[in-house]
């Protein structure tokens, strides 16, 4: 196992809609700021597990852990740029994805 | 070709001049469909895991990207009906989000459809003779061929035949459906090479002998990506009724000795790199003696029949000028320098080829929205007999426009924002999706894109510069074709940050070559600053008539070096 470095989210692929969603504390959110925050390495094997069992149950695919840092407002943002990316959508079109003005996230 | 007579009216929905299915095609597309809607409604009941369900995607070009899945619709050697584009764009309506990315290899991508939906956007592309199959895979892909296939003047036989042909046999051939890595074959029948040839697994060249013969001069090798090489001459003239067996015999020696061990090595530019063309051509020659060509061999009636769907239309005799074009030239400069820049010369007089761009200043390159998808296709009917064309630029062709047409066909091209008049000019970028959309890019390439066509939006300075070609792509996988753009950028990740790699001197024609690096990687924000000190520097060396890259290959890689490493000097922080 890596060594725990920074808070970690889960993300993965819904498998109906391939939409980004994110394991939340009762189940997979659409919102990365309802994300299930892990602290530590336990706790981050533990998103881990649980995703792995949902990949198993067919509810999502390619699922992994995600380095985040807390805000403020107490809700995580990713610390690289790809994972930035996909809790948004399309940097060239602010319309699309979880950015969209009509977006449920 | 002969020119139709005047006295028979003209028929604004005139047959179009490309290939139709017969029984057996659209029977095998729909059959298709209905496997992979069985292959997906066994994915979302369990009974299949997303290990086993993958291929069976991919195989239909089904991939999962950033944000959504994304589907890969082939055209054929890009040729579209007007009706199919139209179809093209109510898929994007229904089931996507309005709009569609058309491709560096011919193709359109939907950014946005459900897994759930995709049968259904399989069979509303079957029911205008269309699929996705092999557009992803490692088998063999989705056949490219010259976008002015038919009507360019200096062609020699019009490649779509033979690239048809070649679709037939490569799909769902059982021996090359499980290749080491995905193979790409483009055909050019012409004396330039707008297709890109030198840098695909095979490019064929069709050439006639001095007996009149048609053959090909077969290439293999040439591929960009990870590593880049271009191809190598591995068969001279190969006779027509000679092509398949020796495709075969090509397919036969990479699938033997192609390495399965690793993907970074295993598609067949590694296997002629490392082995070297002279091993490669005589174990190519000798699968080719010692198989049973009986079973390829040449059938001329079935190339005929292939042949005759892509006959001429119905031309008129025209005058080799129209005076209506000449007029409206004079009358309105913005339409003069549209012709002046986006329209090429046709094969038949009067007639002429025209370019819409898909890069309007600042817009995403390839991109077209569903509403400009059906201007295209009213464009097509009302002015060039139903037919168009996806070029590897990114761009849209319409092949047979009439001269004195082109003015009414600007005024219907101008209010949808496809009238912008740069192809081949330094805003006709090509760039792949990049990292606004593709899960392996390591940056964005886009908005790449959109600053250097900002930077030169004025259209006046774009035409004093001349053809350039940039191309973006935004991993080393260089689906924006970087290698061979004369200038090239690449999009890296640096220490968690987006930075960009700047090569120059690449070139796609049949006189290859594979750009080199400027320097290390600059920031997002400094790259439109050092293509205009690269392009200011080439203004001030170019000699009378001379494109970039012949001023880069006459004074050399290192004088553009030093102008660079000069401004960063002097303050400009590059």
């Amino acid at each position: 196992m890596a060594a725990f470095k920074h808070p970690q989210i889960l993300i993965a692929s819904n498998l109906t809609d391939g939409e980004v969603v994110f394991l939340g504390q009762s189940g997979w959110e659409r919102d990365h700021r309802r994300a299930r925050v892990a602290q530590n390495a336990e706790a981050a094997a533990a998103l881990e597990a649980a995703g792995k069992r949902d990949v198993s149950a067919n509810r999502v695919v390619d699922v992994y852990l995600a380095d985040v840092e807390i805000g403020r407002d107490g809700a995580p943002t990713p610390l690289h740029y790809r994972e930035r990316m996909r809790v948004k959508g399309p940097s060239v079109r602010l319309d699309l994805g979880k950015q969209s003005p009509g977006s449920a996230a | 070709m002969t020119a139709v007579d005047l006295r028979v009216a003209q028929r604004p929905n005139a047959p179009v001049t490309t290939y139709r299915y017969d029984e057996y095609d659209a029977a095998f597309v729909r059959e298709r469909v209905a496997e992979f809607r069985e292959q997906v409604r066994r994915r979302l009941s369990g009974a299949l895991t997303e290990e086993e369900f993958r291929p069976f995607r991919l195989m239909n070009g089904l991939y999962l990207q950033l944000h959504a899945y994304m589907l890969r619709v082939a055209i054929p050697y890009g040729t579209l009906t007007a009706r199919q584009m139209r179809r093209l764009a109510d898929i994007a309506d229904r089931w996507d989000k309005g709009y569609g990315h058309f491709t560096t290899r011919q193709n359109l991508q939907y950014n946005w459809p459900k897994l759930v939906d995709t049968p259904d956007i399989l069979e509303a592309l079957a029911d205008v003779e269309m699929h996705a199959i092999q557009t992803s895979g490692n088998c063999i892909r989705n056949v490219t061929a010259d976008h002015l296939a038919g009507v360019a003047p200096d062609e020699i036989e019009d490649p779509r035949p033979t690239a048809e042909f070649l679709r037939q046999w490569s799909s769902l051939h059982p021996e090359f459906s499980f290749l080491p890595r995905k193979f790409k074959i483009a055909v050019t029948g012409a004396e330039h090479d707008r297709a890109a040839i030198m840098v695909h697994d095979v490019g064929l060249r069709i050439l006639r002998n001095e007996r009149g013969e048609i053959g090909y001069q077969v290439v293999v090798g040439g591929g960009l990506g990870r590593s880049p090489f271009v191809g190598k001459i591995v068969g001279d003239f190969v006779p027509r009724e000679d092509l398949l067996a020796f495709l075969e015999a090509i397919m036969r020696v990479y699938n033997r000795f192609g390495r399965r061990d690793n993907k970074y090595k295993a598609r067949i530019k590694i296997l002629v790199h490392e082995k070297g063309i002279d091993e490669i051509r005589a174990a190519v020659e000798a699968e080719f003696a010692a198989m049973d060509r009986s079973v390829f061999s040449h059938d001329p009636a079935e190339f005929e029949r292939i042949a005759s769907f892509f006959a001429p239309p119905p031309y008129e005799t025209l005058p080799a000028a129209s005076s209506a074009l000449r007029a409206a030239k004079l009358e309105m400069p913005a339409f003069a320098n549209f012709v002046d820049v986006n329209v090429s010369a046709h094969k038949m007089p009067g007639y002429a080829i025209v370019t819409v761009s898909l890069k309007p200043i600042g817009g995403i390159p390839g991109d077209a929205t569903s509403e400009q998808m059906r201007v295209l296709a009213d464009a097509s009917e009302r002015f060039g007999f139903g037919e168009l064309r996806v070029s590897h630029e990114q761009n849209i062709i319409l092949p047979h426009v009439k001269q004195d047409d082109l003015f009414a066909l600007w005024r219907l091209l101008e209010p949808a924002d496809l009238a912008t008049a740069n192809a081949g000019l330094v805003s006709d970028i090509i760039s792949c999706p990049g990292l606004d959309y593709c899960s392996l890019a390591t940056a964005r390439s886009i908005p790449i894109a959109q600053a250097i066509s900002k930077r030169f939006a004025d259209m006046s300075r774009q035409r004093r510069i001349g053809k350039l070609g940039i191309k973006i792509s935004g991993c080393i996988n260089a689906c924006g074709h970087h290698h061979v753009g004369a200038i090239g950028i690449l999009g890296l990740e640096k220490k968690g940050q987006e930075s960009y790699q700047i090569t120059l001197g690449g070139d796609p024609t049949f006189s290859a070559s594979i750009g080199e690096i400027l320097g290390p990687g600059v920031t997002a924000e400094q790259v439109p600053d050092v293509i205009e000190h690269l392009v200011d520097f080439y203004l001030a060396e170019r000699e009378e008539g001379e494109a970039f890259i012949d001023t880069w290959r006459r004074i050399g890689h290192v004088r553009f070096k030093d102008v660079l490493r000069r401004e960063g000097e002097d303050g400009a922080d590059i």
